[in-house]
């Protein structure tokens, strides 16, 4: 299986990375690489081991529903790239022929 | 108590402290005065917070002198990797992606290391969101080994070991997903210990995998490593992933350093190719150590470790995936792009290519096509089935020995630069670190010496069943009393001063 630079043009584009075209070419082989190696556990013969995908046994944690403050709204905004009017103000939702 | 500060152990000055032999303000002005000597050269540091460390300082030495109870590390200085929040200061992870923000709340490691009265006097470097062991991958550059400046620190908390073995700060924080607190002890001949998963909160650790990280702590000494482990370590309610146990003896265990009658197991799968010969000899030569001191000593096989470095870089990326989608420009740190005319999606897609530098665009891309349907079973999931198979291979350990030993890191350190672009090779460093963190169990790095090829440090790794924390702190306390004795002090009295490397390299 080789990974093409469209490969990984299409998976940059599900993860919302635009890549340029010298990206996609340099890490099309290293993904390439990386993936033949990682194949190795399908040596291992587990059609009846349950997976693992948490270490601790826990289900549902849950805290006691009491009320705490919330931070000041400032200092949450403070970190914003942008906000107008006490709220993050982000860029148009749709597209431009929505 | 050494007459240089910085020379002494968290330990002594917080007794020191606590007798009013010198006070919190005089050790945190001499480990400022040491940063600003050494990193220049060292940059184990991303933000030095001085004026608040020496207020902070100056309360502790007025609750003194007021009488008031102190905690066993009030008034000693720590520094913290920078992937934990500390209200006021900046926290980056390395990443362009977050330059400048500043987080408005403390991580609870942070909290109780603030509540406990140490001194916080910094944020400390590490590979951008703590992919990488070099901490090449940091978008402000590398930190430098203090044995030899143009080799690596390890990673991704190569500031936090460095910091400690160049005198910097007695005690850091680390954090360990798959052997960034072990990986940069062993290479930086320092302690670090990653506990038991749950052990620590990650209530204010930026995500990397959340099924794998854990904050620990990095010194110069197993009874300070100890001690710091104490303080921040413990049930908290904001970590739904939390243990609600009580905290394992470390202490205790770490003043005895009893280990007669401990049945302790070599890792057969954790040795020979790839390893260098200076690592296996040192690391042979402690198990001879720990046998001459009344350890039970045997071998042990572990069939599945082999294909937990496979099985992690199938994990890691998928849950780094996700975890890192909430950096998109929308509501902290970078945003690029956003001119008026593109949408928010565009300015996602600039953001994060503008933000995230190779290594982390190389993971999010791999767990992309790890998670993404017809491939999920294939990778995600078997990698989580051998996850199950190496964590059966350590409970059938632990039920012949009771901790296993390998060494922490196939080689010593190597030269900044010969990896960074080596996915694969660099990947190898975590080789013996990533069982712990798939299986969750506690797993420390100690210094067993120095190899003879190349000069540079040696760990040894302990790993020990989930709440059994305190059994790594116990090989490692009877490894340090033998080997110092051996040595004739510790093994950082052998490196070389900073100020004849810094010299080295201006000429």
């Amino acid at each position: 299986m080789a990974l093409t630079p469209n490969d990984v043009a299409d998976l940059a584009r599900l993860a919302r990375i635009e890549l340029t075209p010298d990206e996609l070419a340099h890490l099309a082989p290293q993904l390439d690489a990386i993936l033949e190696a990682v194949a190795k556990v399908s040596e291992v013969a587990a059609d009846d081991i349950p997976p693992t995908s948490h270490p601790l046994p826990l289900d549902n944690v849950q805290r006691a529903d009491v009320v705490r403050p919330s931070l000041p709204r400032e200092a949450v905004l403070a970190g914003a790239p942008a906000a107008e009017e006490d709220r993050f103000r982000v860029p148009r939702i749709l597209g431009e022929d929505a | 108590m050494s007459a240089d500060l910085t020379r002494s152990t968290a330990a002594e000055l917080a007794s020191a402290i606590a007798s009013g032999e010198t006070s919190s303000v005089e050790v945190t002005q001499a480990h400022l005065d040491r940063m600003a000597a050494v990193e220049p050269a060292v940059h184990a540091f991303l933000h030095v917070d001085g004026e608040r460390a020496l207020a902070a300082a100056a309360r502790v030495d007025a609750d003194r002198a007021d009488g008031k109870p102190l905690g066993p590390l009030a008034g000693v200085p720590v520094a913290l990797k920078d992937v934990l929040t500390y209200a006021g200061a900046p926290t980056t992870c390395g990443s362009r992606v977050l330059e400048g923000w500043v987080p408005p709340y403390d991580a609870t490691v942070t909290r109780r290391m603030l509540d406990a009265g140490l001194v916080i006097l910094g944020k400390t470097n590490l590979d951008e969101f703590a992919m990488g062991s070099s901490t090449e991958n940091s978008a402000y550059g590398p930190t430098h080994n203090p044995w030899a400046l143009d080799r690596i620190p390890g990673g991704s908390g190569g500031g936090s070991a460095a910091a400690v073995a160049a005198y910097e700060a007695p005690l850091a924080i680390g954090t360990d997903t798959g052997g960034s607190i072990r990986q940069p002890a062993s290479v930086t001949g320092t302690v670090g210990i990653k506990p038991t998963y749950g052990g620590t909160s990650r209530y204010g650790l930026v995500a990397l995998a959340s099924s794998l990280d854990q904050p620990g702590p990095c010194a110069r000494t197993v009874l300070d490593a100890a001690l710091l482990h104490t303080v921040i370590a413990g049930h908290d309610p904001l970590d739904s992933t939390s243990i609600d146990a009580p905290v394992p003896d470390v202490v205790g265990a770490a003043r005895s350093g009893d280990v007669r009658g401990m049945k302790i197991g070599i890792v057969r799968e954790l040795g020979g190719e790839g390893y260098a010969p200076g690592v296996e000899q040192r690391f042979r030569e402690a198990v001879e150590v720990l046998s001459s001191l009344g350890a039970e000593v045997v071998e042990v096989s572990c069939p599945h470790f082999s294909y937990a470095l496979p099985a992690y870089y199938l994990v890691l990326p998928s849950e780094a995936s996700s975890n890192l989608a909430k950096f998109d420009g929308m509501r902290f740190g970078l945003r690029a792009g956003d001119d008026g005319t593109r949408s928010a999606e565009e300015v996602m897609g600039l953001t994060r290519e503008a933000g995230f530098g190779a290594e982390v665009k190389r993971r999010i891309i791999l767990g992309t096509y790890a998670l993404s349907s017809g491939y999920y079973d294939a990778y995600y999931g078997q990698a989580q089935k051998v996850r199950t198979l190496v964590t059966r291979d350590f409970e059938a350990a632990f039920a012949a020995v009771d901790v296993l030993v390998s060494p922490s890191t196939p080689t010593t350190a190597f030269r900044l630069g010969e990896k960074v672009d080596d996915p694969i090779a660099m990947y190898l460093n975590d080789l013996c670190t990533i069982p712990s963190n798939l299986a969750g169990n506690a797993s420390a790095s100690f210094p067993v010496g120095l190899a003879p090829e190349d000069g540079l440090p040696v760990g040894l790794q302990v790993m020990a069943p989930p709440l059994a924390d305190d059994r790594l702190y116990r090989v490692g306390a009877a490894l340090e009393r033998a080997l110092q004795e051996r040595w004739g002090g510790p093994l950082l009295a052998q490196a070389p001063e900073l100020a004849t490397l810094v010299e080295g390299v201006a000429r």
